[in-house]
This record gives C-alpha cells, sequence and structure tokens, in this order.
C-alpha cells in the first residue's frame, strides 16, 4: 500500500508536516437530510470536518458528495438536521447572512467554474474588487502570487477558453485562495485529467495545505488522490457516512462496499491483504 | 403474435386530464411566483443599491446601442407597409391627406411600442436567457455565490434596468424612423408635400399619445427582463437546457408583452 501511505505528503513537500491539526470541529453536520424530487440523496448524514486537516469524501457516482460540500457553503440547504461552521448554526440561515459565511471558504468547483467573459487576472481579481478596498497595484501584486503559487506564472492575460482542463482547475484555485479562506473545497480536483496533471494537482492540494494551514476538503472518487492529499476518509453511501476514519483505519476497515471500492480501484490488487 | 393494429391504445381518462391539467396550472403558477419572487428581490436591489455604473453602461450598450440596427430597419418598413395600406384605404373615400394622422397615431399609440418590444425582447431576452444559462450549466452562478457575490445584484439588476430604460429609448427612435418611412409613401406614392404630412403628425400627435405608447415600454421592459433573467437562472441540462431556456424566453418575452399591453392600454386610456 506504499504507493497510497500518508508519508507522501511529507515526500512531496519535503518538509516535515508542520499542519495544526486539532479536535476543534470547523463544519459539522448533524443529522442532515437532502431530496431531489423524489430521489433522496442524504439520509441523516453525520460529519466532523476538524480544524487544519484534509478530509476525503469518498463515495461512488450520485452518492452525493458534491452535495455534502453545497451544504458546508450554504448553497443548498438541508431538508432535515443541522449544519454547523465554525459553532455557527447555518442551516437557516438567509442567503444575505449566508456571503458572511462564505467568505471563510474557497471552493474549487468540478469545472473551474470560471467566468468566461473575464481573463485569468480579472477572474482571480474578481474576490478582491468585490470585498476588499485593495489598490490596483496591491491586487496585481496579489493575482500574480497566487499565479505564482499554482505555478500558473505569465498567464494572467489569458481567457479561460484558451486553458486546459488542468490549468482551468489551477486558475479557479487560484481565485478560491485569494481571500485566505480558513477552509478550501474541492469538488473532483483531479477527474478528466491526465494522470500526471492529476498527480500535480494533489501536489499543489498539499503544498497549499502545508503554506496555507487551512482546513481542507476534498471530494472524488480517485481513490489515488484520496489516499494522495487526505488525513482522514468519510465514506458516503446510501446517504450516510458509513465511514470515517483515517487513512490507516480506512485501509484495514472491513466495509464491504468501501473495500469493493478499493479494490475496484485497484488498490488492493496493488496491495493485497 | 402482437401486432400494432392489436396494440391496446391508452385514451386519457378523465382523471388524468385533470391530473395534467393540475400538474400544468400547479407549475404555471410556480413559474410565476418565481418570476414575481425574482421581482421583488430586484427591486429591493435596486432600491438598497449602490448600482454598478459599469455593468450598467455594458447592458445599455448590449441591450440598447446593438439593438438600434434591428429597431430602425423593422420600424422604416413598419412605417411604409402602414402608409401603403392606409394610402389605399383612404383613396377609397378621397381623404389620402389624412395619412399623416393615421401613420403616426397608429405608430405611436401602437405598433412601435409594440414591434419594437417584439424585437428587442427576442434578440436581448434570447442574449440574456442564453447568457445566464449557460453561466448557470457552467458552475458560474454558484461560483459567484460562493465568492460571497449576490447574483442578483450583478447579473440581474443590470440587465433588468437596462431593458427598462432602453426599451423607452428605442421606442422613441422606432416612432421617429417609422413616421419617416411613411413619409417617404406621402411623398414619393401619394405626392403628397413632405412639410404637410410633417404638420398632419405634429397637430395629430399629442402629449399623451407618446406618453401611453412611450409609457408602456417602460413596463415591457421591466418584465422581459426580469422572463429572461429568470429563465437562464433556472436552466437545467447543459447545452440542451440552454436551448430550451432561449426559446421559452422569446415565446414567453412575446406573449408576455401582448398580455400587457392590453391592460396597460385599457389603464391608460383611464387614466390619460
Amino acid at each position: 500500500m506504499s504507493d497510497f501511505s500518508a508519508d507522501r505528503r511529507a515526500e512531496s513537500r519535503g518538509t516535515p508536516d508542520r499542519r495544526r491539526v486539532t479536535r476543534e470541529p470547523f463544519v459539522e453536520f448533524h443529522d442532515v437530510y437532502k431530496a431531489y424530487g423524489p430521489k433522496q440523496v442524504l439520509r441523516g448524514a453525520n460529519l466532523e470536518v476538524n480544524r487544519g486537516e484534509v478530509m476525503v469524501i469518498l463515495g461512488g457516482s450520485g452518492s452525493g458528495k458534491s452535495v455534502t460540500l453545497r451544504h458546508m457553503l450554504g448553497l443548498e440547504a438541508p431538508d432535515g438536521g443541522r449544519v454547523i461552521v465554525e459553532e455557527e448554526d447555518i442551516t437557516d440561515l438567509p442567503e444575505e447572512e449566508l456571503y458572511r459565511v462564505r467568505k471563510k471558504f474557497g471552493m474549487l468547483f468540478q469545472s473551474g467554474a470560471l467566468f468566461d467573459s473575464m481573463t485569468v487576472f480579472e477572474n482571480i481579481a474578481f474576490p478582491l474588487r468585490e470585498h476588499t478596498d485593495m489598490t490596483e497595484a496591491e491586487i496585481e501584486r496579489a493575482v500574480s502570487e497566487k499565479l505564482e503559487l499554482v505555478n500558473l506564472p505569465n498567464t494572467a492575460h489569458l481567457m479561460p477558453v484558451d486553458l486546459s482542463g488542468g490549468m482551468r482547475k489551477r486558475v479557479g484555485l487560484a481565485r478560491s485562495i485569494v481571500l485566505d479562506p480558513k477552509m478550501i473545497l474541492y469538488d473532483e480536483p483531479t477527474t478528466g485529467l491526465d494522470p500526471i496533471t492529476a498527480q500535480k494537482i494533489n501536489e499543489l492540494i498539499i503544498d497549499l495545505q502545508s503554506k496555507l494551514n487551512v482546513t481542507s476538503v476534498v471530494v472524488t472518487h480517485d481513490i489515488q488522490s484520496a489516499f494522495s492529499v487526505g488525513d482522514r476518509i468519510a465514506f458516503l453511501n446510501r446517504g450516510v457516512f458509513e465511514f470515517v476514519g483515517s487513512m490507516e483505519q480506512a485501509r484495514n476497515a472491513d466495509h464491504p462496499v468501501l473495500r469493493e471500492f478499493f479494490k475496484a480501484s485497484m488498490v488492493t490488487a496493488a496491495q493485497p491483504a | 403474435m402482437s401486432t400494432i393494429a392489436e396494440t391496446p391504445v391508452e385514451t386519457p381518462t378523465l382523471p388524468g386530464l385533470f391530473r395534467r391539467a393540475k400538474d400544468r396550472g400547479e407549475r404555471a403558477l410556480l413559474y410565476a411566483g418565481g418570476i414575481t419572487d425574482l421581482g421583488i428581490q430586484t427591486v429591493r436591489e435596486i432600491v438598497r443599491g449602490p448600482i454598478e455604473g459599469s455593468l450598467l453602461i455594458a447592458q445599455f450598450e448590449q441591450i440598447g446601442v446593438r439593438s438600434l440596427s434591428i429597431v430602425a430597419i423593422t420600424s422604416l418598413f413598419i412605417g411604409m407597409v402602414l402608409a401603403l395600406q392606409t394610402a389605399y384605404s383612404l383613396e377609397q373615400f378621397g381623404v389620402k391627406l389624412f395619412i399623416g394622422k393615421v401613420v403616426s397615431l397608429s405608430l405611436v399609440r401602437e405598433l412601435a411600442p409594440v414591434i419594437m418590444s417584439f424585437m428587442v425582447g427576442g434578440r436581448a431576452g434570447a442574449g440574456i436567457a442564453a447568457e445566464l444559462g449557460t453561466m448557470k450549466v457552467t458552475e458560474q452562478i454558484d461560483a459567484l455565490r460562493a465568492l460571497a457575490t449576490n447574483p442578483i445584484k450583478k447579473l440581474v439588476v443590470p440587465r433588468v434596468l437596462a431593458m427598462t430604460v432602453m426599451f423607452p429609448v428605442l421606442t422613441i427612435v422606432s416612432n421617429a424612423v417609422g413616421i419617416f418611412g411613411g413619409l417617404i409613401i406621402a411623398v414619393a406614392n401619394l405626392r403628397l408635400p413632405a412639410n404637410y404630412y410633417m404638420s398632419s403628425v405634429i397637430n395629430t400627435v399629442k402629449y399623451n399619445d407618446l406618453a401611453s405608447g412611450i409609457g408602456k415600454t417602460v413596463f415591457f421592459g421591466f418584465a422581459v427582463g426580469l422572463v429572461a433573467c429568470y429563465n437562464g437562472l433556472r436552466t437545467t441540462g447543459g447545452a440542451d437546457g440552454v436551448g430550451r431556456s432561449t426559446t421559452q424566453t422569446v415565446v414567453m418575452a412575446a406573449i408576455t408583452v401582448l398580455i400587457m399591453d392590453f391592460f396597460l392600454t385599457k389603464l391608460f386610456l383611464l387614466a390619460f
């Protein structure tokens, strides 16, 4: 299982893991229910994401992983249950109040969700122009710094249509961290990318985690990515988190669907029990 | 072996028809409720302000300036056709001298506002629905919300305001060009002096005619803008969904203009 060991994070950084992971929950789900028409997606989901950790939410397609992320941001309201962010119940907050909560988050959407009428520079500068009083010179500096951080220097003038899938995700990531959020949400960060680009994105997530000391939630069905970046795994199946534990515990778990999931991803093939 | 002829054909039963009618009625009410809700939020954001000038000016250009040619061409030919048809009818009674009166009143009170609203509503409304629909299905609207930005303030307010302001402005253009179209026919076909036609127009058209015609389009612009934005923001299902929203906007814009036109005309006739 060496391919998926947690040590890989330290190897990638080349530095010891200096992050402060605490038991203090940043986001909590209490018995959350959500349905879209007749389809019940979440059926009493419970989850705690601790401050400073990288929580990977694993699950099959259509299992409700992205819906979970959207609830954390308040983009969706649950039909039942509570969502708590930094000890504040955001379940019933009106949209205007949620804007204050959302400033704590940065979100990387599956497609990057770049504003296609704006250049890369304008995309990353957008949150700064909306929410800060920074001068143009300061904005330029901040954008350049974030572009360096995601390894995309000299791309500020490009339009989103000129970027590859991996580049779009990195620009989306730069935009999501430009306000220095406390928590970063990644929705399928490696989906649709070739293995080399996917690995670069994984390394970028680890790198950012180390440099920004944030809390992260990574939604994926890519086991390789999950083991590369995660501290803990939450396995979403049939609308509930049926397994929540460390990577080590996940590897040894006897949860049949989780094991099946690993096997299908050839993890168990690489490391027979 | 079963054949097509033997296949039992399901005939709609009365309860089934009722259920479908009820479903459609519910959907229509939900749609109307959604637009009303968006309208209230839009007005609230406009009142609360501030409105971003750069976004508004961009929409003025997109909706107003870029619609000028289409409005001018349609108005010119509507004016010319109206003059030709009117001349044909009036000649039978030997009163073709009244052509300026008939053309100008028809244009100013009814034709220019409605035709202009159809054209610009279709062109700009479809554009708005397609743009916002594409943003919705590519998660750009969610990205705006995730970046703690209100999409109604950022996207809906400038578009609805621009439609509300530009519809009356374009109606004024449409009035002028349409009357000019009538002038061309009056001079070229009917051999009337141009100054006679123009003085007939000026003496006929009163302020209340202009106010009634132009005033209606303020409401048309606001309603069509809302319909376009609402259809765009509720788009689901990728490119197919964007196409459906765009088509629905064109149809709804035309229906909205016609229904509102009846009630506003009635209201303005009582008011002026």
